[in-house]
Protein backbone atom coordinates (compact mmCIF):
# COMPACT_ATOMS: atom_id res chain seq x y z
CA UNK A 1 0.00 0.00 0.00
CA UNK A 2 1.09 3.55 -0.64
CA UNK A 3 1.38 6.07 2.16
CA UNK A 4 1.72 9.15 0.04
CA UNK A 5 -1.04 11.05 -1.65
CA UNK A 6 1.29 11.97 -4.50
CA UNK A 7 0.26 10.31 -7.76
CA UNK A 8 3.65 8.83 -8.50
CA UNK A 9 4.22 7.59 -4.97
CA UNK A 10 2.51 4.21 -5.34
CA UNK A 11 2.98 1.48 -7.90
CA UNK A 12 0.32 0.37 -10.33
CA UNK A 13 -2.14 -1.62 -8.21
CA UNK A 14 -2.50 -4.57 -10.59
CA UNK A 15 -0.90 -6.13 -13.61
CA UNK A 16 -2.56 -4.75 -16.75
CA UNK A 17 -3.52 -8.24 -17.97
CA UNK A 18 -5.57 -8.85 -14.87
CA UNK A 19 -7.41 -5.55 -15.01
CA UNK A 20 -11.08 -5.27 -15.95
CA UNK A 21 -11.28 -1.51 -15.47
CA UNK A 22 -8.27 0.79 -15.74
CA UNK A 23 -8.51 4.50 -15.06
CA UNK A 24 -5.27 6.32 -15.83
CA UNK A 25 -4.37 9.98 -15.20
CA UNK A 26 -7.97 11.16 -15.63
CA UNK A 27 -8.78 14.87 -15.37
CA UNK A 28 -12.40 15.97 -15.18
CA UNK A 29 -14.23 19.19 -14.24
CA UNK A 30 -17.88 20.14 -13.81
CA UNK A 31 -18.79 23.80 -14.28
CA UNK A 32 -15.18 24.92 -13.82
CA UNK A 33 -14.79 22.93 -10.60
CA UNK A 34 -12.06 20.32 -10.79
CA UNK A 35 -13.34 16.88 -9.77
CA UNK A 36 -10.39 14.70 -10.77
CA UNK A 37 -6.77 15.71 -11.21
CA UNK A 38 -4.81 12.69 -12.34
CA UNK A 39 -6.96 9.85 -11.05
CA UNK A 40 -5.58 6.28 -11.27
CA UNK A 41 -7.71 3.27 -10.36
CA UNK A 42 -7.69 -0.39 -11.34
CA UNK A 43 -10.43 -2.96 -10.73
CA UNK A 44 -9.13 -6.50 -11.02
CA UNK A 45 -10.97 -9.56 -12.27
CA UNK A 46 -12.89 -11.58 -9.67
CA UNK A 47 -12.29 -9.07 -6.88
CA UNK A 48 -14.47 -6.57 -5.02
CA UNK A 49 -12.98 -3.12 -5.43
CA UNK A 50 -14.19 -0.44 -3.02
CA UNK A 51 -14.08 3.22 -4.00
CA UNK A 52 -14.38 5.30 -0.85
CA UNK A 53 -14.22 8.96 -0.05
CA UNK A 54 -16.12 11.83 1.57
CA UNK A 55 -19.26 13.19 -0.07
CA UNK A 56 -18.58 15.33 -3.12
CA UNK A 57 -15.28 13.70 -4.05
CA UNK A 58 -16.68 12.46 -7.37
CA UNK A 59 -17.28 8.77 -6.57
CA UNK A 60 -20.48 8.62 -8.61
CA UNK A 61 -18.84 10.72 -11.34
CA UNK A 62 -16.14 8.08 -11.57
CA UNK A 63 -18.83 5.48 -12.31
CA UNK A 64 -20.22 7.73 -15.05
CA UNK A 65 -16.76 7.83 -16.62
CA UNK A 66 -16.33 4.06 -16.39
CA UNK A 67 -19.72 3.40 -18.00
CA UNK A 68 -19.19 5.98 -20.75
CA UNK A 69 -21.94 8.34 -19.60
CA UNK A 70 -19.38 11.13 -19.23
CA UNK A 71 -16.13 11.83 -21.03
CA UNK A 72 -12.94 12.89 -19.20
CA UNK A 73 -11.07 16.00 -20.30
CA UNK A 74 -7.88 13.95 -20.53
CA UNK A 75 -6.58 10.58 -19.49
CA UNK A 76 -7.66 7.06 -20.26
CA UNK A 77 -10.58 4.90 -19.11
CA UNK A 78 -10.31 1.32 -20.34
CA UNK A 79 -12.77 -1.53 -19.87
CA UNK A 80 -11.53 -5.02 -20.77
CA UNK A 81 -8.67 -3.28 -22.56
CA UNK A 82 -10.90 -1.13 -24.75
CA UNK A 83 -10.79 2.66 -24.55
CA UNK A 84 -14.28 3.73 -23.38
CA UNK A 85 -13.84 7.33 -24.55
CA UNK A 86 -13.37 6.31 -28.18
CA UNK A 87 -16.41 4.00 -28.33
CA UNK A 88 -19.36 4.70 -30.62
CA UNK A 89 -22.91 4.54 -29.25
CA UNK A 90 -23.29 0.96 -30.50
CA UNK A 91 -19.98 -0.11 -28.95
CA UNK A 92 -20.96 1.51 -25.65
CA UNK A 93 -24.23 -0.43 -25.60
CA UNK A 94 -22.26 -3.65 -26.32
CA UNK A 95 -19.92 -2.78 -23.44
CA UNK A 96 -22.80 -2.09 -21.06
CA UNK A 97 -24.32 -5.48 -21.81
CA UNK A 98 -21.27 -6.92 -20.04
CA UNK A 99 -21.99 -4.72 -17.01
CA UNK A 100 -24.74 -4.55 -14.41
CA UNK A 101 -25.31 -1.47 -12.30
CA UNK A 102 -27.11 -0.98 -9.01
CA UNK A 103 -28.23 2.61 -8.53
CA UNK A 104 -28.38 4.44 -5.22
CA UNK A 105 -32.20 4.55 -5.27
CA UNK A 106 -32.73 1.29 -7.16
CA UNK A 107 -34.03 3.14 -10.25
CA UNK A 108 -36.83 0.59 -10.73
CA UNK A 109 -39.44 1.30 -13.40
CA UNK A 110 -42.28 2.63 -11.27
CA UNK A 111 -45.09 1.59 -13.64
CA UNK A 112 -43.99 -2.07 -13.80
CA UNK A 113 -44.19 -4.72 -11.09
CA UNK A 114 -41.16 -6.49 -9.61
CA UNK A 115 -41.33 -9.37 -12.11
CA UNK A 116 -41.49 -7.06 -15.13
CA UNK A 117 -38.67 -4.92 -13.76
CA UNK A 118 -36.36 -7.91 -13.58
CA UNK A 119 -37.57 -9.20 -16.96
CA UNK A 120 -37.09 -5.79 -18.62
CA UNK A 121 -33.50 -6.19 -19.92
CA UNK A 122 -34.21 -9.78 -20.99
CA UNK A 123 -37.27 -8.72 -22.99
CA UNK A 124 -35.28 -5.87 -24.54
CA UNK A 125 -32.40 -8.05 -25.72
CA UNK A 126 -33.80 -11.53 -26.28
CA UNK A 127 -36.87 -13.32 -27.59
CA UNK A 128 -36.92 -15.85 -24.76
CA UNK A 129 -40.14 -17.92 -24.47
CA UNK A 130 -42.30 -16.84 -21.53
CA UNK A 131 -41.77 -20.16 -19.70
CA UNK A 132 -37.98 -19.74 -19.77
CA UNK A 133 -38.31 -16.06 -18.91
CA UNK A 134 -40.33 -16.99 -15.84
CA UNK A 135 -37.70 -19.49 -14.70
CA UNK A 136 -34.91 -16.99 -15.21
CA UNK A 137 -36.65 -14.10 -13.44
CA UNK A 138 -37.86 -16.20 -10.51
CA UNK A 139 -34.39 -17.73 -10.09
CA UNK A 140 -32.81 -14.29 -9.86
CA UNK A 141 -35.52 -13.04 -7.51
CA UNK A 142 -35.00 -16.15 -5.37
CA UNK A 143 -31.28 -15.34 -5.19
CA UNK A 144 -32.08 -12.00 -3.58
CA UNK A 145 -34.86 -13.50 -1.42
CA UNK A 146 -37.78 -11.75 -3.12
CA UNK A 147 -39.41 -14.45 -5.26
CA UNK A 148 -42.57 -13.99 -3.19
CA UNK A 149 -42.70 -10.28 -4.06
CA UNK A 150 -42.75 -10.85 -7.83
CA UNK A 151 -46.20 -9.34 -8.31
CA UNK A 152 -45.72 -6.30 -6.04
CA UNK A 153 -45.21 -2.79 -7.40
CA UNK A 154 -41.99 -0.90 -6.50
CA UNK A 155 -43.98 1.57 -4.38
CA UNK A 156 -45.07 -1.35 -2.15
CA UNK A 157 -41.45 -2.26 -1.30
CA UNK A 158 -39.11 -0.89 1.34
CA UNK A 159 -35.87 0.84 0.28
CA UNK A 160 -33.84 -2.29 1.01
CA UNK A 161 -36.23 -4.52 -0.95
CA UNK A 162 -36.17 -2.11 -3.90
CA UNK A 163 -32.40 -2.34 -3.97
CA UNK A 164 -32.55 -6.13 -3.87
CA UNK A 165 -34.96 -6.14 -6.84
CA UNK A 166 -32.60 -3.77 -8.65
CA UNK A 167 -29.78 -6.21 -7.85
CA UNK A 168 -31.79 -9.09 -9.34
CA UNK A 169 -32.33 -6.95 -12.45
CA UNK A 170 -28.62 -6.10 -12.59
CA UNK A 171 -27.61 -9.79 -12.61
CA UNK A 172 -30.39 -11.14 -14.82
CA UNK A 173 -28.26 -10.83 -17.98
CA UNK A 174 -25.28 -12.51 -16.23
CA UNK A 175 -22.87 -9.54 -16.38
CA UNK A 176 -19.11 -9.88 -15.97
CA UNK A 177 -18.85 -6.66 -13.96
CA UNK A 178 -21.27 -5.39 -11.31
CA UNK A 179 -21.14 -1.74 -10.30
CA UNK A 180 -22.77 -0.58 -7.08
CA UNK A 181 -23.41 3.14 -6.54
CA UNK A 182 -23.84 3.83 -2.81
CA UNK A 183 -25.69 0.56 -2.12
CA UNK A 184 -25.97 1.13 1.65
CA UNK A 185 -27.40 4.66 1.74
CA UNK A 186 -30.57 5.01 3.82
CA UNK A 187 -30.81 1.33 4.77
CA UNK A 188 -31.53 -0.09 8.22
CA UNK A 189 -28.81 -2.38 9.71
CA UNK A 190 -30.63 -5.56 8.65
CA UNK A 191 -31.06 -4.45 5.02
CA UNK A 192 -27.48 -3.19 5.00
CA UNK A 193 -26.22 -6.58 6.16
CA UNK A 194 -28.36 -8.35 3.56
CA UNK A 195 -27.07 -6.19 0.70
CA UNK A 196 -23.50 -6.57 1.97
CA UNK A 197 -23.81 -10.36 2.07
CA UNK A 198 -25.43 -10.43 -1.39
CA UNK A 199 -22.60 -8.41 -2.93
CA UNK A 200 -20.06 -10.86 -1.54
CA UNK A 201 -22.09 -13.98 -2.42
CA UNK A 202 -22.83 -12.84 -5.98
CA UNK A 203 -19.22 -11.91 -6.59
CA UNK A 204 -17.97 -15.28 -5.35
CA UNK A 205 -20.74 -17.48 -6.76
CA UNK A 206 -20.91 -15.91 -10.21
CA UNK A 207 -17.15 -15.28 -10.47
CA UNK A 208 -17.68 -11.68 -11.50
CA UNK A 209 -15.85 -8.45 -10.77
CA UNK A 210 -17.46 -5.87 -8.49
CA UNK A 211 -16.90 -2.16 -7.99
CA UNK A 212 -18.60 -0.70 -4.93
CA UNK A 213 -18.76 3.05 -4.45
CA UNK A 214 -19.63 4.04 -0.90
CA UNK A 215 -18.58 5.98 2.16
CA UNK A 216 -19.67 3.29 4.60
CA UNK A 217 -16.24 2.23 5.85
CA UNK A 218 -17.39 -0.57 8.14
CA UNK A 219 -19.54 -2.42 5.58
CA UNK A 220 -16.95 -2.10 2.83
CA UNK A 221 -14.17 -3.33 5.10
CA UNK A 222 -15.98 -6.65 5.53
CA UNK A 223 -16.29 -7.43 1.82
CA UNK A 224 -13.71 -5.45 -0.18
CA UNK A 225 -10.55 -7.04 -1.56
CA UNK A 226 -9.05 -3.75 -2.76
CA UNK A 227 -9.91 -0.26 -1.53
CA UNK A 228 -9.22 3.14 -3.02
CA UNK A 229 -9.70 6.31 -1.01
CA UNK A 230 -10.41 9.45 -3.04
CA UNK A 231 -9.79 12.96 -1.84
CA UNK A 232 -8.98 16.21 -3.61
CA UNK A 233 -9.53 14.71 -7.03
CA UNK A 234 -7.07 11.84 -6.74
CA UNK A 235 -6.41 8.57 -4.93
CA UNK A 236 -4.78 9.33 -1.59
CA UNK A 237 -4.44 5.71 -0.57
CA UNK A 238 -5.17 2.21 -1.79
CA UNK A 239 -4.74 -1.29 -0.50
CA UNK A 240 -6.75 -3.76 1.53
CA UNK A 241 -9.23 -2.31 4.07
CA UNK A 242 -6.90 -3.40 6.90
CA UNK A 243 -4.02 -1.49 5.34
CA UNK A 244 -6.17 1.62 5.07
CA UNK A 245 -7.17 1.34 8.71
CA UNK A 246 -3.49 1.30 9.70
CA UNK A 247 -2.53 4.20 7.44
CA UNK A 248 -0.96 7.33 8.93
CA UNK A 249 -1.95 9.66 6.07
CA UNK A 250 -4.03 12.49 7.57
CA UNK A 251 -6.84 12.19 4.99
CA UNK A 252 -7.09 8.44 5.48
CA UNK A 253 -7.05 8.67 9.28
CA UNK A 254 -9.80 11.31 9.26
CA UNK A 255 -12.00 9.34 6.87
CA UNK A 256 -11.50 5.85 8.34
CA UNK A 257 -11.82 7.19 11.90
CA UNK A 258 -14.82 9.41 11.13
CA UNK A 259 -13.09 12.45 12.65
CA UNK A 260 -14.99 15.74 12.44
CA UNK A 261 -11.94 17.88 11.74
CA UNK A 262 -8.82 17.27 9.70
CA UNK A 263 -7.77 17.88 6.11
CA UNK A 264 -11.51 18.02 5.34
CA UNK A 265 -12.35 21.04 7.53
CA UNK A 266 -15.42 21.03 9.79
CA UNK A 267 -16.05 24.74 9.16
CA UNK A 268 -16.95 26.09 5.76
CA UNK A 269 -14.51 28.96 4.94
CA UNK A 270 -15.72 32.11 6.75
CA UNK A 271 -14.36 35.31 8.33
CA UNK A 272 -13.24 35.22 11.97
CA UNK A 273 -16.20 34.57 14.31
CA UNK A 274 -15.71 37.65 16.55
CA UNK A 275 -15.37 39.94 13.53
CA UNK A 276 -18.48 38.45 11.94
CA UNK A 277 -20.54 38.88 15.14
CA UNK A 278 -19.39 42.47 15.72
CA UNK A 279 -20.24 43.41 12.14
CA UNK A 280 -23.77 42.16 12.76
CA UNK A 281 -24.13 44.50 15.79
CA UNK A 282 -22.83 47.50 13.87
CA UNK B 1 -27.03 46.16 -25.69
CA UNK B 2 -26.56 44.09 -22.55
CA UNK B 3 -25.40 40.50 -22.59
CA UNK B 4 -28.67 39.40 -21.01
CA UNK B 5 -30.69 40.92 -23.86
CA UNK B 6 -28.27 39.43 -26.37
CA UNK B 7 -28.52 35.99 -24.86
CA UNK B 8 -32.34 35.72 -25.04
CA UNK B 9 -32.59 35.28 -28.85
CA UNK B 10 -29.53 33.03 -28.80
CA UNK B 11 -31.09 30.89 -26.09
CA UNK B 12 -34.32 30.72 -28.12
CA UNK B 13 -32.39 29.71 -31.23
CA UNK B 14 -30.47 27.10 -29.27
CA UNK B 15 -33.75 25.72 -27.93
CA UNK B 16 -35.26 25.52 -31.41
CA UNK B 17 -32.11 23.78 -32.67
CA UNK B 18 -32.11 21.36 -29.76
CA UNK B 19 -35.79 20.53 -30.27
CA UNK B 20 -35.25 20.02 -34.03
CA UNK B 21 -32.38 17.64 -33.31
CA UNK B 22 -34.50 15.80 -30.75
CA UNK B 23 -37.34 15.55 -33.31
CA UNK B 24 -34.92 14.07 -35.87
CA UNK B 25 -33.68 11.54 -33.28
CA UNK B 26 -37.29 10.58 -32.51
CA UNK B 27 -38.17 10.22 -36.20
CA UNK B 28 -35.29 7.76 -36.61
CA UNK B 29 -36.82 5.63 -33.84
CA UNK B 30 -40.45 5.67 -34.96
CA UNK B 31 -40.23 2.58 -37.18
CA UNK B 32 -38.20 0.54 -34.61
CA UNK B 33 -40.72 1.56 -31.93
CA UNK B 34 -43.48 -0.27 -33.84
CA UNK B 35 -41.63 -3.52 -33.11
CA UNK B 36 -43.28 -3.36 -29.69
CA UNK B 37 -46.85 -2.20 -30.51
CA UNK B 38 -48.02 -2.94 -26.96
CA UNK B 39 -46.01 0.02 -25.67
CA UNK B 40 -47.71 2.36 -28.18
CA UNK B 41 -51.20 1.01 -27.44
CA UNK B 42 -50.62 1.63 -23.73
CA UNK B 43 -49.63 5.23 -24.46
CA UNK B 44 -52.67 5.78 -26.70
CA UNK B 45 -54.74 4.63 -23.74
CA UNK B 46 -52.86 6.96 -21.35
CA UNK B 47 -53.00 10.02 -23.61
CA UNK B 48 -56.34 9.29 -25.29
CA UNK B 49 -58.72 7.22 -23.20
CA UNK B 50 -57.77 8.95 -19.97
CA UNK B 51 -58.49 12.36 -21.57
CA UNK B 52 -61.84 11.23 -22.95
CA UNK B 53 -64.08 12.48 -20.14
CA UNK B 54 -62.62 16.00 -20.08
CA UNK B 55 -62.76 16.14 -23.91
CA UNK B 56 -66.39 15.00 -24.05
CA UNK B 57 -67.54 17.37 -21.30
CA UNK B 58 -65.68 20.31 -22.85
CA UNK B 59 -67.02 19.46 -26.32
CA UNK B 60 -70.58 19.35 -25.00
CA UNK B 61 -70.35 22.73 -23.27
CA UNK B 62 -68.58 24.42 -26.19
CA UNK B 63 -71.20 23.03 -28.58
CA UNK B 64 -74.01 24.29 -26.34
CA UNK B 65 -72.51 27.78 -26.23
CA UNK B 66 -72.06 27.67 -30.00
CA UNK B 67 -75.74 26.67 -30.29
CA UNK B 68 -76.87 29.58 -28.11
CA UNK B 69 -74.70 32.27 -29.73
CA UNK B 70 -75.19 30.89 -33.24
CA UNK B 71 -78.95 30.83 -32.87
CA UNK B 72 -78.98 34.35 -31.41
CA UNK B 73 -76.91 35.71 -34.31
CA UNK B 74 -78.52 33.76 -37.15
CA UNK B 75 -82.10 34.50 -36.15
CA UNK B 76 -81.38 38.21 -36.68
CA UNK B 77 -81.02 37.38 -40.36
CA UNK B 78 -83.76 34.76 -40.37
CA UNK B 79 -81.17 32.05 -41.03
CA UNK B 80 -81.49 29.98 -37.87
CA UNK B 81 -81.92 26.82 -39.99
CA UNK B 82 -78.22 27.20 -40.88
CA UNK B 83 -77.21 26.69 -37.26
CA UNK B 84 -76.06 23.13 -38.05
CA UNK B 85 -73.70 24.39 -40.78
CA UNK B 86 -72.20 26.99 -38.46
CA UNK B 87 -71.75 24.47 -35.65
CA UNK B 88 -70.36 21.70 -37.87
CA UNK B 89 -67.86 23.87 -39.73
CA UNK B 90 -66.82 25.70 -36.56
CA UNK B 91 -66.30 22.46 -34.71
CA UNK B 92 -64.59 20.53 -37.51
CA UNK B 93 -62.25 23.23 -38.77
CA UNK B 94 -61.30 25.26 -35.70
CA UNK B 95 -62.85 24.60 -32.32
CA UNK B 96 -62.46 20.81 -32.36
CA UNK B 97 -58.75 20.62 -33.24
CA UNK B 98 -57.68 23.78 -31.35
CA UNK B 99 -59.56 23.25 -28.10
CA UNK B 100 -58.72 19.55 -28.07
CA UNK B 101 -55.04 20.42 -28.50
CA UNK B 102 -55.18 22.98 -25.68
CA UNK B 103 -56.93 20.50 -23.39
CA UNK B 104 -54.48 17.78 -24.47
CA UNK B 105 -51.55 20.04 -23.56
CA UNK B 106 -53.06 20.66 -20.13
CA UNK B 107 -54.06 17.07 -19.38
CA UNK B 108 -51.92 14.57 -21.32
CA UNK B 109 -48.98 16.91 -22.12
CA UNK B 110 -48.29 17.79 -18.50
CA UNK B 111 -48.70 14.17 -17.53
CA UNK B 112 -46.13 13.10 -20.16
CA UNK B 113 -43.64 15.78 -19.13
CA UNK B 114 -43.86 15.09 -15.42
CA UNK B 115 -43.75 11.31 -15.92
CA UNK B 116 -40.61 11.48 -18.08
CA UNK B 117 -39.08 14.14 -15.80
CA UNK B 118 -39.64 11.93 -12.76
CA UNK B 119 -38.21 8.92 -14.59
CA UNK B 120 -35.14 11.03 -15.28
CA UNK B 121 -34.81 12.34 -11.73
CA UNK B 122 -35.09 8.82 -10.29
CA UNK B 123 -32.39 7.50 -12.67
CA UNK B 124 -34.82 5.23 -14.53
CA UNK B 125 -33.66 6.55 -17.92
CA UNK B 126 -30.00 6.23 -16.95
CA UNK B 127 -30.69 2.71 -15.70
CA UNK B 128 -32.10 1.85 -19.13
CA UNK B 129 -28.99 3.19 -20.82
CA UNK B 130 -26.93 1.05 -18.46
CA UNK B 131 -29.00 -1.98 -19.51
CA UNK B 132 -28.05 -1.12 -23.12
CA UNK B 133 -31.66 -0.11 -23.77
CA UNK B 134 -32.26 3.10 -25.70
CA UNK B 135 -34.75 5.21 -23.67
CA UNK B 136 -35.61 7.29 -26.73
CA UNK B 137 -36.88 4.16 -28.45
CA UNK B 138 -38.47 2.41 -25.47
CA UNK B 139 -39.88 5.32 -23.47
CA UNK B 140 -40.03 8.49 -25.55
CA UNK B 141 -41.00 7.27 -29.05
CA UNK B 142 -44.06 5.24 -27.85
CA UNK B 143 -45.31 8.24 -25.85
CA UNK B 144 -44.73 10.56 -28.81
CA UNK B 145 -46.60 8.22 -31.18
CA UNK B 146 -49.37 7.62 -28.64
CA UNK B 147 -50.01 11.38 -28.49
CA UNK B 148 -50.01 11.77 -32.28
CA UNK B 149 -52.49 8.91 -32.75
CA UNK B 150 -54.72 9.97 -29.86
CA UNK B 151 -55.09 13.63 -30.89
CA UNK B 152 -57.21 13.20 -34.09
CA UNK B 153 -59.40 10.65 -32.30
CA UNK B 154 -59.96 13.06 -29.41
CA UNK B 155 -60.59 15.98 -31.80
CA UNK B 156 -63.16 13.90 -33.72
CA UNK B 157 -64.88 12.99 -30.44
CA UNK B 158 -64.84 16.66 -29.39
CA UNK B 159 -66.41 17.76 -32.71
CA UNK B 160 -69.13 15.09 -32.68
CA UNK B 161 -70.11 15.78 -29.07
CA UNK B 162 -69.95 19.54 -29.76
CA UNK B 163 -72.29 19.19 -32.73
CA UNK B 164 -74.62 17.18 -30.54
CA UNK B 165 -74.47 19.98 -27.92
CA UNK B 166 -75.31 22.63 -30.55
CA UNK B 167 -78.20 20.46 -31.73
CA UNK B 168 -79.37 20.04 -28.16
CA UNK B 169 -79.69 23.80 -27.71
CA UNK B 170 -80.72 24.76 -31.26
CA UNK B 171 -83.23 22.01 -32.00
CA UNK B 172 -84.41 20.81 -28.59
CA UNK B 173 -84.47 24.17 -26.79
CA UNK B 174 -84.70 26.94 -29.40
CA UNK B 175 -86.99 25.09 -31.80
CA UNK B 176 -84.82 24.95 -34.94
CA UNK B 177 -86.22 22.35 -37.32
CA UNK B 178 -84.29 19.10 -36.89
CA UNK B 179 -84.57 18.16 -40.58
CA UNK B 180 -83.20 21.54 -41.69
CA UNK B 181 -80.42 21.39 -39.08
CA UNK B 182 -79.09 18.03 -40.24
CA UNK B 183 -79.79 18.30 -44.01
CA UNK B 184 -78.08 21.69 -44.29
CA UNK B 185 -75.16 20.35 -42.30
CA UNK B 186 -74.92 17.35 -44.63
CA UNK B 187 -75.03 19.57 -47.73
CA UNK B 188 -72.53 22.17 -46.52
CA UNK B 189 -69.83 19.97 -45.03
CA UNK B 190 -67.63 18.18 -47.56
CA UNK B 191 -64.53 16.03 -47.38
CA UNK B 192 -62.21 19.04 -47.63
CA UNK B 193 -63.58 20.44 -44.35
CA UNK B 194 -63.08 17.10 -42.63
CA UNK B 195 -59.57 16.87 -44.07
CA UNK B 196 -58.71 20.31 -42.72
CA UNK B 197 -59.77 19.25 -39.24
CA UNK B 198 -57.87 15.97 -39.41
CA UNK B 199 -54.70 17.59 -40.75
CA UNK B 200 -54.84 20.29 -38.08
CA UNK B 201 -55.32 17.80 -35.26
CA UNK B 202 -52.47 15.64 -36.59
CA UNK B 203 -50.11 18.64 -36.75
CA UNK B 204 -51.20 19.77 -33.27
CA UNK B 205 -50.67 16.19 -32.07
CA UNK B 206 -47.08 16.21 -33.35
CA UNK B 207 -46.40 19.66 -31.84
CA UNK B 208 -47.97 19.02 -28.42
CA UNK B 209 -46.48 15.52 -28.04
CA UNK B 210 -43.03 16.67 -29.18
CA UNK B 211 -43.02 19.61 -26.75
CA UNK B 212 -44.24 17.40 -23.88
CA UNK B 213 -41.65 14.64 -24.34
CA UNK B 214 -38.85 17.14 -25.11
CA UNK B 215 -39.50 19.14 -21.95
CA UNK B 216 -39.65 15.98 -19.83
CA UNK B 217 -36.49 14.51 -21.34
CA UNK B 218 -34.55 17.76 -20.94
CA UNK B 219 -35.90 18.76 -17.52
CA UNK B 220 -33.57 19.34 -14.60
CA UNK B 221 -33.67 16.14 -12.50
CA UNK B 222 -35.05 17.95 -9.43
CA UNK B 223 -38.62 18.51 -8.15
CA UNK B 224 -38.34 22.19 -9.11
CA UNK B 225 -36.95 21.32 -12.54
CA UNK B 226 -39.82 18.93 -13.29
CA UNK B 227 -42.34 21.58 -12.17
CA UNK B 228 -40.78 24.20 -14.45
CA UNK B 229 -40.70 21.77 -17.37
CA UNK B 230 -44.40 21.01 -16.89
CA UNK B 231 -45.23 24.72 -16.94
CA UNK B 232 -43.14 25.20 -20.09
CA UNK B 233 -45.05 22.36 -21.75
CA UNK B 234 -48.42 24.07 -21.25
CA UNK B 235 -47.23 27.55 -22.23
CA UNK B 236 -45.20 26.50 -25.30
CA UNK B 237 -47.85 24.04 -26.52
CA UNK B 238 -50.68 26.58 -26.20
CA UNK B 239 -48.82 29.32 -28.07
CA UNK B 240 -47.62 26.85 -30.71
CA UNK B 241 -51.15 25.47 -31.29
CA UNK B 242 -52.60 28.96 -31.80
CA UNK B 243 -49.76 29.95 -34.14
CA UNK B 244 -50.01 26.73 -36.16
CA UNK B 245 -53.79 27.13 -36.31
CA UNK B 246 -53.40 30.51 -37.98
CA UNK B 247 -50.79 29.21 -40.44
CA UNK B 248 -52.83 26.12 -41.34
CA UNK B 249 -56.09 28.07 -41.69
CA UNK B 250 -54.36 30.52 -44.01
CA UNK B 251 -52.81 27.64 -45.98
CA UNK B 252 -56.16 25.87 -46.44
CA UNK B 253 -57.91 29.13 -47.47
CA UNK B 254 -55.18 29.84 -50.04
CA UNK B 255 -55.48 26.29 -51.38
CA UNK B 256 -59.26 26.56 -51.79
Amino acid sequence: MSDSPAKDAYPSPAPAGDAVIEVRDVHYSIGGRKIFEGLDITARRGRITAIMGPSGTGKSTLLRLITGQSTPESGSVRAWGQEVVKMSGRELFALRRRMGMLFQNGALLTDENVYENVAFPVRAHTKLPESLMRQLVLTKLHAVGLRGAAQLMPAELSGGMQRRVALARAIVMDPELLIYDEPFVGLDPISMGVICRLIKQLNDALGITSIVVSHDVHELSTIADDSFLLSGGRVVAHGTPDELHKSDIAEVRQFMGGLADGPVAFHYPAPELAKDLLEGEA
Amino acid sequence: MSAAVDSAPIAALRRIGSMSLFFAQLCARIVPAFAKPGLIVRQIYNAGARSLVIIMLSGLFVGMVLGLLGFDTLQRFGSEDSLGVLAALGMLKVLGPVLTALLFAGRAGTSLTSEIGLMKSTDQLTAMQMMAVDPLRHVIAPRFLGGIIAMPLLAATFSVIGLFGAQLIGVQQMGVDAGAFWSQTQNAVDLRDVTEGVVKSLVFGVACSLIAVYEGYHSEPTPEGVGLATTRTVVTSSVMVLLLNYLLTAAFLTKS
